[in-house]
Order: C-alpha cells, then sequence, then structure tokens
C-alpha cells in the first residue's frame, strides 16, 4: 500500500490552497483526490464574479480564482487524481478508493486533510408538501446546468430560499431568457448579500418576499405552478395568504450542510451546530493528524476565507508529519465556548502551546444584531470587545486573539465568544 | 426635482438611500450612515455600470460552453443587448482564460473574454 504525507480529500478551493501549503511547508509527498472530471470544485460552475478580493485584491469568476490555484498546484508538481471517489477513510488513516483505471484501491497517509465541501439541502430535507415532478433543482444543480452543460432548465421559474446561490440563478436564468417569477424567504431577513438582492433581484425587477414559502407543488409529470402562503412568527402558513404561481421550474436555495460521510465513517466527532468536525487550533479533528478546512468544516460566504483557513490546515498538516510538535507545559485544552448569540466557533479548542501568534476565531451569529459588541473572555477577563454596526446570520465573524494575550490572562478554564450590548 | 430610492450594497447593514436629483445632477444623498453609501448613490443613479457574466457555446470542446465576462464594468442599461449578441457567438476549442470572445460587445468599447480554458476533444 502506498504512503503519502499527506492526503488531501477533494480538489475544490480547499483542497487545493491545503495541498499548497502543505508542500511548502515541507511534506514530501501530497496527493489530491477529486472526484469531478477537473480540479476546482464547485467555483467551476461560479461564473460570475466577485471572488477573490481579498486574496488577489482583484474581482475574479469563480473559474479565474481557481485557475489561479490550480496553476500553483501545477507549478508545485502537486500530483491530482481525476474522477477518483473516496469512499471510506480508516481512523488509522487508510484511504479506500475507486476510478475508472485503477478500480479499488487503498492507500495510507500519515497525515489527512478532508476538504470535500458541502452540498445543498434537498426538497426531502424541507418536507415541501406536494406532487414530485419534474422541475424542481436545487439552485446549484440548475447553477451547473446552466453554465458548465448549456441547458436552461426552464422557462418559468419560482425560487424558494434567499440564499446567495439562489439570488445569483435568478440573474442567471433571467439573463438566459427564463422568467423568474418571485423568490419566496421563509424568514424575515434575507440569508445572501445585500449586493446580490440589489444586482441580482432589484436590478431585473424580480420581487423577493420575505416570511412566505412554499405550501403546494402542482403539476404531475412536470411543474404547472407552486403555492406560496405568509408565515406567521413561528413559520408556519397562515391560512388564507395562499397565492398560486404558474410556473414549470422550480429552484430550492434553502442552505447549504457540511458533506461529512466520510469523516463520520472514521468516527471523528461532530459539532451538532454546523454539522461539521469539531476541531482545535490547528484545525486538526478529534483524530490526530486529521484536519478539516473549508466547507466540510463550516459552511462560509466568501471563498477567500476558505483559501486562508485551507493554508492554515496545509501548514498543520506538513508540520505534524515532520514532527514540529513539540510538547510543552503548555499543551492543556481550552474549550471556547460560544454564548448570547454566538451559535459555534471554529476552532472549538485552543491549546495555546500550538497557537500561532495570532488565532482567528470564526463564528456565525443566530440572528441579525445591530450595534452590539464582540466579546471575548478568557478566565472572566474580557481581552476582545470589538463594536460592529451590524451582524447578520449570512455573514461569518471572526475575533482574533493572540498568545500573548492568553498568557497574559493565564487562562485556565475556558474561553468565551460572546455578542454584548454594550 | 426627482426622488430615487436604494439601498445601500456597501455593507450588510444596506441602509435606505434616498438621492435627490435636479436635472440628472445629485443634489443630496440621506440616509446613508457612512461616506461609502454617497458615493454608491452618486454612482448608481447617474452612471450605474456592472460586470456581465455569462457563458457561450463552444464546439469540439470538452465542455458544450466556456465562461465568459466583460473585461471592464458596462453600462447597466446595456445589459440585454450585450446578452443577445452573445446568444449568437460559438467559438471553437481550445479556449484559453483571457482569450477575446467578442471584441467591443453591443458598442460598448469593452471586450468579452473567457474566464476559463476549454481544450479541445
Amino acid at each position: 500500500m502506498k504512503l503519502y504525507d499527506v492526503l488531501i480529500i477533494g480538489g475544490g478551493p480547499a483542497g487545493l490552497g491545503a495541498a499548497l501549503e502543505a508542500k511548502r511547508n515541507g511534506a514530501d509527498s501530497v496527493l489530491i483526490l477529486e472526484r469531478d472530471r477537473e480540479l476546482g470544485g464547485i467555483l467551476n460552475q461560479c461564473i460570475h464574479n466577485g471572488f477573490g478580493l481579498h486574496t488577489f485584491q482583484e474581482e475574479l469568476t469563480g473559474p479565474e480564482y481557481a485557475a489561479r490555484f490550480i496553476d500553483q498546484v501545477k507549478a508545485e508538481k502537486i500530483p491530482y487524481l481525476l474522477n477518483t471517489m473516496v469512499l471510506d477513510i480508516s481512523p488509522e488513516k487508510v484511504v479506500t478508493a475507486m476510478n475508472r483505471e485503477e478500480g479499488l484501491f487503498e492507500i495510507s497517509a500519515k497525515a489527512i486533510i478532508l476538504a470535500m465541501g458541502c452540498r445543498e439541502r434537498s426538497r426531502g430535507a424541507l418536507n415541501i408538501p406536494g406532487y414530485r415532478p419534474a422541475g424542481i433543482f436545487s439552485a446549484g444543480t440548475a447553477q451547473r446546468l446552466v453554465n458548465m452543460e448549456g441547458y436552461l432548465p426552464g422557462r418559468e421559474v419560482v425560487i424558494l430560499g434567499s440564499g446567495d446561490i439562489g439570488l445569483i440563478m435568478a440573474r442567471r436564468m433571467t439573463l438566459e431568457g427564463a422568467k423568474v417569477k418571485v423568490v419566496a424567504e421563509l424568514l424575515p431577513y434575507s440569508g445572501g448579500l445585500k449586493r446580490n438582492i440589489v444586482q441580482c433581484l432589484d436590478d431585473f425587477g424580480i420581487p423577493l418576499k420575505l416570511s412566505h414559502t412554499v405550501v403546494d407543488i402542482q403539476g404531475k409529470d412536470r411543474v404547472t405552478g407552486i403555492t406560496l402562503a405568509k408565515v406567521g412568527p413561528d413559520r408556519k402558513p397562515v391560512p388564507g395568504t395562499e397565492e398560486f404561481y404558474s410556473c414549470d421550474t422550480l429552484l430550492l436555495s434553502c442552505g447549504l450542510i457540511p458533506e461529512n460521510e466520510l469523516s463520520r465513517g472514521m468516527g471523528i466527532r461532530m459539532n451538532p451546530v454546523t454539522s461539521g468536525p469539531l476541531v482545535n487550533e490547528s484545525l486538526e479533528t478529534s483524530i490526530e493528524g486529521v484536519f478539516a478546512c473549508g466547507n466540510v468544516l463550516h459552511v462560509h460566504d466568501l471563498v477567500d476565507f476558505v483559501s486562508k483557513e485551507a493554508a492554515s490546515a496545509g501548514k498543520r498538516g506538513a508540520e505534524y508529519v515532520l514532527g514540529k510538535r513539540e510538547k510543552n507545559e503548555y499543551s492543556f485544552s481550552l474549550q471556547i465556548r460560544p454564548k448570547g448569540g454566538v451559535r459555534y466557533t471554529v476552532p472549538a479548542v485552543i491549546r495555546p502551546a500550538y497557537m500561532e501568534e495570532e488565532q482567528i476565531i470564526r463564528f456565525r451569529v443566530g440572528d441579525v444584531y445591530k450595534n452590539h459588541y464582540i466579546s471575548l473572555y478568557a478566565n472572566g477577563k474580557r481581552l476582545v470587545h470589538r463594536k460592529r454596526p451590524v451582524m447578520a446570520p449570512g455573514e461569518m465573524e471572526e475575533v482574533k486573539l493572540t498568545r500573548q494575550q492568553l498568557f497574559d490572562c493565564g487562562a485556565d478554564s475556558e474561553i468565551i465568544v460572546t455578542l454584548e450590548e454594550e | 426635482m426627482e426622488q430615487r430610492e436604494l439601498i445601500c450594497i456597501g455593507c450588510p447593514m444596506g441602509c435606505m438611500l434616498q438621492v435627490t436629483l435636479s436635472s440628472g445632477e445629485v443634489i443630496e444623498v440621506t440616509g446613508n450612515t457612512c461616506k461609502r453609501g454617497d458615493a454608491y448613490a452618486r454612482k448608481e443613479v447617474t452612471n450605474p455600470t456592472r460586470i456581465l457574466t455569462s457563458s457561450v457555446r463552444v464546439s469540439g470542446g470538452e465542455l458544450p460552453v466556456v465562461s465568459v465576462k466583460t473585461r471592464s464594468d458596462i453600462p447597466k442599461g446595456k445589459i440585454t443587448e450585450c446578452m443577445e449578441a452573445l446568444t449568437e457567438i460559438e467559438v471553437t476549442a481550445p479556449v484559453e482564460i483571457g482569450d477575446v470572445i467578442l471584441e467591443n460587445i453591443a458598442g460598448t468599447g469593452v471586450d468579452m473574454i473567457a474566464t476559463k480554458s476549454v481544450s479541445g476533444v
């Protein structure tokens, strides 16, 4: 069985970024396993622009952003296998995969970086009543059909969910000649970026109905229409508010779920809030030498942050392989506890001994908060207190903590990340 | 005097902006919290522009379409005309990222370029 230093599961933005930094930090043999026919992952179908402002200080389209990383991977001569599906990873880091050339095969690794990304919440997970005709797609499937395969999946469209992919597909379908009749959102606010509401809906006069959901799908062979209804504060449909829209297509943009079948199969401890692995400051999971980054860890809104996180995981993976992690007197663990509107944090645990000079803690809030402070407490002492004019569930937040701050306050119990009014 | 209402896209705050115009000139912007809102409103009511991204057909390629974009932003009012110009285009593989797909699209003075490489089969 072939042994690699670092195996990367997934060749999207997270896998590419992790592979590069693993190699650059001294890992000799790095291999990327990708199930699609090319590297780049979901960026290949995200042909709109707005990627890379943080990483490259310019606005790129998804394929362009991917190409920048793929070119670097090729320049570093990092090998990769395409059309290769990983079926299983054992806790001993033996990977079972298959492809058309080699059939079923096993390879093992000293370190593994999980970079499988996420997938969309499906109709089945949403419990929408009605028939099961053709014409119901996740927004991302429609995006792939239009942007990569050259098909327009429908002519008259209703979109449920106002996440960014749904908004972007509202514009894309309109540009390609379809009529997008309405975007309905269950919540009283949109999960998408303001910029996308303005440039994808308002620019084309597409109405956004907040606090609305689909209560019926009509049509036996193909969708012929859907019924929307207003929902109350309990998010249940309000009788008498039903409205019928004739359409041939329903797109669903109702959230993303990290794709962790492989992680669960290995027995990695998961965070029920993110549906991703619980990780420490090194982005290492509960299994030593197994790291996670990108949307498999927690769903990001900007790929730039995925790349940054992936670089960190790659570096830590290489350090693990090279035995650069000496134990010392600070090798105790501090739990990070999210409180007061903070839903989760990544990482969930910090071992001061292994911290970089500066540690970024990323999190999401559970509601819209205006003029609140992000506060971080360690050992009861407030180390960070930063005002934010507005925070929303759709936008990832971060708080930075230095190793010195943590040493100075002698934290020995837990770290709390919370929101405060003053 | 003309009144226009906009939502600022500068940050998640999404301020409701009111712009007062007189014969095409911006007189006043209100509702903004910061100066980014003011700048956005002035640009958006006088000269709104967008980067247009789309895809065009490819013959003989590993993929049936290639993604494209305008090299720089174009007037918002030209988007439909540009899309119509693109429907008639078919390029032949191989296509290299950055290749010009259509020069001076819809008289905007801006080229449409490929944002992905598609090799031939």
